[in-house]
């Protein structure tokens, strides 16, 4: 007998707040795909998450080569720190990665946010980050709902199936 | 695998209630697994199905970006179509297998 009853999930949050080419995507990936099952979608950029819908930087959001122990070289090899140190290396790997993306049907940033919104997601920029990196609503994705504190973010999280999920 | 009637026509079905041959699909199937999901279909909606049963047949891989491109329709009309299930749900109506798409 079968009594559990199924509670499915009708409500998501996410914070992005980290910058990385890996950290940005993980959370558009997992947004996106909530937002395509129908649930409830918001997602909350703060500190270097910022990056990821400033105009300026999100679509040339970079990856680690240093302090990575999971680099690998495209055939899979260790990939030296020292040489992640080097002048480039980080352009050149990050540029590489967004091209094995791409090839994915991975969108750019810009274009993975009009995918959110366009199902209804919900994007904010953090008050308290946007007034210490100086910017304004002119610098952030065209996309986004609106700037808030960390108390209108917990407003927007209520409900008793509701997750938080921090990336 | 399940047999199921849908419009009529017995069709085998996945647990999920995709169809597990998309050769057996019609319009009145459609139209059925649509009311299911509260989804009224007009032509704009055969429009769609289709072309994600021409690419489904060709082997490629669907993402709503894909179909977003495909001049038919966009991202947000993809929405309005199958509200809280563009992929899943049209899938499904479409009469192929689950995507497995992540975008």
């Amino acid at each position: 007998m079968d009594s559990i009853e199924k509670k499915p999930l009708e409500k998501v949050c996410f914070i992005c707040a980290k910058g990385s080419l890996e950290d940005v995507y993980a959370t558009l990936v997992m947004a996106n795909g909530a937002v395509m099952e129908g649930i409830e979608t918001h997602v909350f950029f703060t500190f270097f998450g910022l990056d990821g819908i400033t105009k300026k930087r999100m679509n040339r959001l970079h990856t680690a080569t240093t302090g990575n122990p999971a680099m690998r070289t495209p055939g899979g090899k260790p990939f030296p720190t020292m040489l992640g140190g080097l002048p480039g290396v980080e352009s050149a790997v990050s540029s590489m990665m967004r091209k094995q993306m791409e090839a994915l049907d991975m969108p750019p940033v810009d274009e993975f946010l009009e995918l959110i919104t366009a199902g209804g997601g919900k994007l904010y920029a953090c008050k308290l980050a946007v007034d210490m990196f100086k910017l304004t609503e002119e610098d952030l994705t065209d996309e986004l709902d609106s700037i808030l504190t960390i108390g209108e973010f917990y407003e927007r999280c209520d409900g008793d199936r509701t997750q938080i999920v921090f990336t | 695998m399940a047999v199921k009637t849908i419009a009529g026509a017995q069709v085998n079905v996945s647990e999920e209630g995709y169809l597990e041959d998309m050769s057996q699909w019609n319009e009145d199937i459609a139209k059925e697994i649509a009311s299911e999901v509260n989804i009224e279909l007009t032509d704009k909606h055969f429009e769609v199905l289709n072309y994600l049963r021409e690419k489904t047949a060709a082997g490629e891989a669907l993402s709503i970006r894909s179909v977003g491109k495909s001049g038919i329709i966009d991202v947000k009309g993809l929405y309005k179509l199958f509200p809280k299930g563009p992929l899943k749900f049209s899938s499904k109506i479409a009469g192929i297998p689950k995507p497995s798409s992540c975008i």
